[in-house]
């Protein structure tokens, strides 16, 4: 038989694919069954978030924040207030400082549930997700409880946070975080040593130390490939540096080692809630400076000067000195910036959101190239991709 | 996280080593910043990834900035990071309008988005780009969005036609005009002349 050239074929990937975590879509040029390039669309989801808040108080901005990772809200929140913070010059109280690492160590949970959940089910396991989405729920119902909202919570808020939490609360937190480590255990029951489970995930994705730094990857993607490098250890912010955990670590960098770091990681996660909740004592839980935080309900309904105090904070805002700052924080899926630049009024001049997952997303071709179409779904998957905070 | 002292001895060793390149660096809030030329970007930074003391080997970000009041306009703000040695850096050029930044994909590969995003939302353009796409807008875009000199909501609006079965593009109609409230406190805050005062201002 005489040898026959075949034309490489073109697949257009979603935007509507369950695989694709979104409004994802990939145009795959393919040689069979092996990819050949991968060329991302993203964008689809583009809500113009940075211009929005260039035309916003800087209070008003903070809900922005919770449409970005929609699956982590606060830990977005917590980069955009630390960035305020730098430039007021402010230091929140220890009371906020410990409720803010409670609740991004339970978005971390929350997060991580979802995203190893999810690759499960991509690669065919169901079972996890039904299990993740149940504890799920219960954090939802926490975040609920602090600040009202299931998801998009506009809690953290620069100068503290939005308000006190009730002891029940805290006990409740208790209570759920010592069971949560068994469910972490039936999760890692099913999968860890899931032959099928292997079969997708082992050698697929592989990037060595210094590829996943050229790339820009953070959080587990660069730890997994051997990095440790976290930002709650090197440059640790609010109560991070008194408390003890685990950096875990892998060698290989394939999406099973990450799911591997994703899963130790819940587990450091809940060892820090637990600290944190020995750690809490009573205190305010924001900035004592009127000029910044409103004051309280009640010293409102009788203290003139309070009364102006909130009208003006509610209608102009807080004036920040003009200055420029770069924030970060160790979200979920990796570092999460906020590269602010005031001119001194009350609204943001710029303010450059620096999301993990973008940088994640643009080395698909790189990672995807010459594995198969299955491949580069388990690949898309163990990037942990949000839309949300992509496509901003 | 590297303290205010080392990150000045490191800005003074950056300053002396690339004295013809950037302005003098300077330490900020515990931040480094160094001002560059926008030809020798990919000179400072190769010299910041390969040197022993700078070793930022990973380019956290590149953003735009829009100063329309200032001669060349655009800040492009590249945020580089060392693992090895916990430092983070900020590198700024400044350009005009329709000034050409040479590309830094060649020396760190999650330039390419970036610069594309960049190019997309304030259009600075980057020579040698292997593919310098529009990214986050609509396929078709006119305009680069996140300019000051464009407005917040936009030139065109879209909806589905049904008679033409298709999605159609329209000029954006507000049925109020775009409100922008500053609140500033005119005792305070407001630079200009507000509405009704502009014979006092005169007398």
């Amino acid at each position: 038989m005489s040898e026959r050239h075949i034309r490489s074929m073109t697949i257009n990937f979603g935007p509507q694919h369950p695989a694709a975590h979104g409004v994802l879509r990939l145009v795959l040029e393919m040689d069979g069954e092996i990819v050949e390039r991968v060329d991302p669309h993203i964008g689809l989801l583009h809500r113009g978030t940075e211009k929005l808040i260039e035309y916003k108080t800087y209070l008003q901005a903070v809900p922005y924040f919770d449409r970005l990772d929609y699956v982590a809200p606060m830990n977005q929140e917590h980069a955009f207030a630390l960035a305020v913070e730098r430039l007021l010059g402010i230091e929140v109280p220890r009371r906020a400082q410990v409720i803010r690492v409670l609740y991004s160590e339970l978005s971390r949970i929350t997060n991580h549930l979802l995203n190893i959940t999810t690759t499960a089910l991509d690669v065919g396991a169901m079972t996890p997700f039904f299990w993740g989405f149940e504890e799920r729920e219960r954090i939802m119902e926490f975040y609920e409880r602090a600040s009202g909202a299931r998801m998009h919570a506009a809690y953290f808020r620069p100068g503290g946070v939005a308000m006190d939490l009730p002891q029940k609360l805290l006990d409740d937190i208790g209570t759920w975080n010592k069971k949560f480590p068994k469910v972490i255990d039936e999760i890692d029951g099913l999968l860890t040593e899931n032959r099928i489970f292997k079969q997708r995930t082992v050698d697929i994705g592989k990037t060595s130390a210094a590829e996943a730094l050229d790339w820009g990857f953070t959080g587990p993607m660069l730890r997994a490939s051997g990095v440790a490098w976290d930002l709650r250890r090197a440059e640790p912010y609010e109560i991070y540096s008194e408390l003890e955990f685990k950096v875990p670590v892998g060698t290989n960098g394939d999406c099973y080692e990450r799911y591997l770091v994703r899963m130790e990681e819940m587990r450091e996660s809940v060892r820090l809630i637990e600290q944190c909740l020995a750690r809490i004592e009573p205190g305010p839980v924001k900035v004592q400076d009127n000029k910044i935080t409103p004051p309280s309900r009640a010293e409102m309904k009788h203290s003139m000067e309070a009364l102006i105090h909130h009208f003006k904070l509610f209608t102009e805002g807080y004036h920040v000195p003009a200055g420029e700052t770069y924030a970060a924080v160790e979200a979920p899926k990796g570092e999460f910036g906020v590269y602010l630049v005031s001119d001194g009024s009350n609204k943001p001049y710029r303010c450059k959101i620096r999301a993990p997952g973008f940088a994640h997303l643009q080395s698909l071709d790189f990672m995807s190239r010459g594995y198969m179409l299955a491949d580069a779904v388990a690949n898309l998957a163990s990037m942990d991709i949000v839309f949300g905070e992509i496509d901003r | 996280m590297a303290d205010v002292q080392s990150l000045r001895e490191l800005g003074e060793r950056i300053g002396a080593a690339l004295k013809d390149y950037v302005d003098a660096p300077e330490v900020v809030r515990g931040e480094l910043i160094v001002i560059a030329r926008p030809d020798a970007i990919l000179r400072v930074l190769k010299f910041l990834r390969g040197d022993t003391q700078c070793a930022f080997e990973m380019l956290v970000d590149i953003c735009g900035a829009d100063y329309p009041d200032r001669e060349s306009r655009f800040d492009v703000v590249y945020h580089l990071l060392s693992v090895s040695r916990n430092q983070r850096i900020r590198v700024k050029v400044r350009v005009s309008e329709g000034a050409v930044v040479p590309s830094v994909t060649g020396l760190y590969s999650s330039a390419g988005w970036f610069e594309r995003e960049t190019w997309d939302l304030y259009g600075i353009y980057f020579s040698d780009h292997p593919d310098l796409r529009r990214i986050l807008t609509d396929y078709g875009f006119d305009g680069h969005p996140l300019r000051k000199d464009f407005p917040l909501t936009g030139y065109v609006e879209l909806r589905y036609d049904d008679e033409q079965k298709r999605v159609v593009y329209e000029p954006v109609k507000l049925t109020q005009d775009f409100r922008r409230f500053d609140f500033l406190s005119p005792w305070e805050g407001t630079q200009y002349v507000l509405p009704g005062d502009e014979k006092a201002a005169k007398s």
